[in-house]
């Protein structure tokens, strides 16, 4: 697949993965970009979930439009900074409750776009986040990556058997396409309750890090539920920056450096 | 319909064209192959197939959402299993969740396979009135993934429908992925023929559940497919020490009544985040069974009860 040049101004890329829907890809992609943000690094990220295009809503950019320039599509900036880019099929939209109704070839075609036609930059990080599976989407992302040098995935999951059963199938999608793993996420990972303190495992505990142990990848943190976590992804604020000394906006910053000191290991490649 | 693909070349025939992926313009068009391989167009023998093997199915319920994680696997269990309560019903559980099949291990059926006989693939069965199939149950590990691309998806998902002997069945509950791709036209394209009653659509309260909900139900109503009602799933969490609710995904924007009074569908319930729920998941056992005295059991039994009215069934259930 030949992608222009788009991609080599991209310092590091990584993409997020679970093989389960709604464990908080979505969630981890923005903090984790915001998180490397704060720290004063560019920041781009690319949302190839073509169904169900949460990020820019997460980022405050959810009625914006894209523009052509001569070079390809120009990324929506939340800010004037221009530090964080984003761009996702949203943007495409005439209406935001239209649904995307298309088969894996037309969904092929418009990631290899995204990927080859955006105008990222010079880019620290490119996160990457995907629908949940191993499909077209996924497929057709690992593909366009080849030669690029991608870090690696992060794998998202909750605690329960049921979820982690999923990402055990995504761990081998990873094996298979030869895509390093960074590392596991555990998300609702314990709900402390506000009026009592008493903490309780909503979705179970502890399964992502057994799961990081069986397979001895990097177990990256437990990041605990957080109505206010949600509430800031509803709003499209900063949840790490709006509630930092919160134990999960804490370990989503820690969670943002471990990759950042990983990664950087690897040098600027392309 | 012709569909091109954004990398199609100019003249491009369309992607459901019968001159898709031989024409001459489709020489080097990446997409050439997928086209190529296509069935030839005309009416396809397999719905007639399909059609027939599902006359002895009286109701068939799809239970999507556009949304990952918000429990439509949880809710088709728990629907199933509540139906399959009153023994005079037959029930089957269809998984068309490919890449993630959460069904096996959510009915206790881990590890179990499909087996064949003279009339067809048989459902794994639960109870003797609650049958099951799914795409995991042709995987021989748990860390085997499928690893497809939408068109074989769709075969497999027109063999479920084609080959799956359900014999005598009164309610089939169909699971799906998240998302309005592949899964979603094929189960709707190749039951065409075959009457669904309708779609159970399956929400969060929070706003980033909802907007991929929205999208969810105006792809219902594009490829008309009846809605029964939507579900608030996750809606308030009581602290088992405290007994204070808390809103872990709040309704920052009226929540999925107030969307689907928007969207002029009916709202058939909510039902709570009881972490029990998600034990027995993972356990593959009968919350109902484990449980029965929960508020989320009362909630589960009058959302059935909305859609056997719904399906003009005789309005009673034998819970003994």
């Amino acid at each position: 697949m030949d992608l222009d040049n788009n991609l080599k101004s991209v310092k590091h890329k990584i993409v997020i993965l679970s093989g389960k829907g709604g464990v908080g890809k979505s969630t981890v992609a923005t903090q984790i970009a915001l998180s490397l943000k704060q720290q004063g690094l560019k920041v781009g990220v690319l949302d190839v979930d073509l169904c169900g295009p949460s990020i820019p809503r997460m980022l405050n950019v959810e009625d914006k439009d894209i523009h052509q320039s001569s070079q390809g599509w120009v990324p929506v900036y939340p800010d004037p900074s221009q530090t964080l880019a984003v761009m996702s099929i949203a943007f495409l939209l005439n209406k935001k409750d239209d649904p995307v109704v298309w088969r894996g070839p037309k969904k092929n075609a418009m990631i290899k776009q995204f990927l080859s036609d955006v105008v990222w930059g010079d880019l620290d990080y490119l996160i990457i986040d995907t629908p949940p599976g191993t499909s077209d989407e996924h497929i057709t992302v690992v593909e366009g990556l080849q030669g690029y040098n991608p870090d690696g995935a992060v794998l998202v999951t909750t605690p329960q058997a049921v979820a982690v059963g999923d990402v055990r199938r995504e761990l081998t999608f990873c094996r298979k396409t030869k895509l390093p793993v960074l590392g596991v996420v555990e998300n609702m990972s314990g709900f402390v309750c506000p009026h009592c303190a008493e903490c309780s495992n909503v979705f179970s505990k502890g399964g992502g890090e057994a799961l990081a142990r069986e397979f001895n990848i990097p177990f990256l943190g437990c990041v605990p539920l957080d109505p206010q976590l949600s509430q800031c992804l509803e709003n499209g604020q900063s949840f790490v920056e709006a509630f930092s000394s919160s134990p999960s906006a804490q370990i989503l910053n820690k969670i943002a450096e471990t990759l950042h000191q990983r990664t950087a290991m690897n040098g600027s490649i392309s | 319909m012709s569909e091109k693909p954004e990398n199609a070349p100019e003249h491009c025939p369309g992607t459901e064209s019968e001159d898709a992926g031989k024409s001459s313009a489709c020489q080097g068009c990446p997409n050439q192959n997928i086209c190529s391989s296509a069935k030839p167009k005309g009416p396809d023998p397999d719905l007639a197939v399909i059609q027939e093997r599902l006359s002895s199915v009286k109701h068939k319920i799809l239970v999507l959402s556009g949304k990952g994680g918000v429990g439509k696997s949880t809710v088709t269990s728990m629907l199933a299993r509540g139906l399959a309560l009153d023994d005079n019903l037959q029930v089957g559980i269809l998984d068309v969740d490919i890449c993630g099949p959460s069904i096996p291990r959510v009915m206790g059926l881990e590890g179990e396979q499909v087996h064949q006989s003279g009339s067809g693939w048989s459902p794994v069965y639960v109870e003797d009135n609650l049958g099951v199939m799914s795409a995991g149950f042709l995987l021989s590990s748990p860390d085997d993934a499928i690893i497809w691309r939408g068109p074989k998806k769709n075969g497999l998902i027109k063999q479920f429908l084609r080959d799956v002997d359900w014999e005598d069945t009164n309610y089939l509950v169909i699971d799906t992925p998240p998302g309005t791709s592949d899964e979603h036209l094929s189960v709707v394209q190749y039951l065409q023929n075959a009457v669904i009653d309708g779609a159970v659509i399956v929400t969060t309260p929070q706003e980033v559940s909802l907007m991929d909900v929205r999208k969810e139900i105006n792809f219902c109503k594009k490829v008309k497919l009846p809605i029964i009602g939507v579900i608030e799933n996750m809606s308030g969490f009581i602290c088992p020490s405290c007994k204070n609710e808390s809103q872990i995904f709040p309704p920052t924007t009226g929540g999925a009544e107030k969307m689907a009074e928007d969207m002029k569908v009916p709202f058939l319930g909510k039902l709570p985040l009881d972490p029990r729920i998600g034990k027995c998941c993972d356990e593959g056992t009968s919350f109902f069974e484990e449980f029965p005295d929960s508020p989320a059991v009362t909630s589960y039994q009058q959302i059935i009860k909305g859609i056997r009215r719904y399906c003009n069934e005789d309005d009673h259930m034998d819970t003994s």
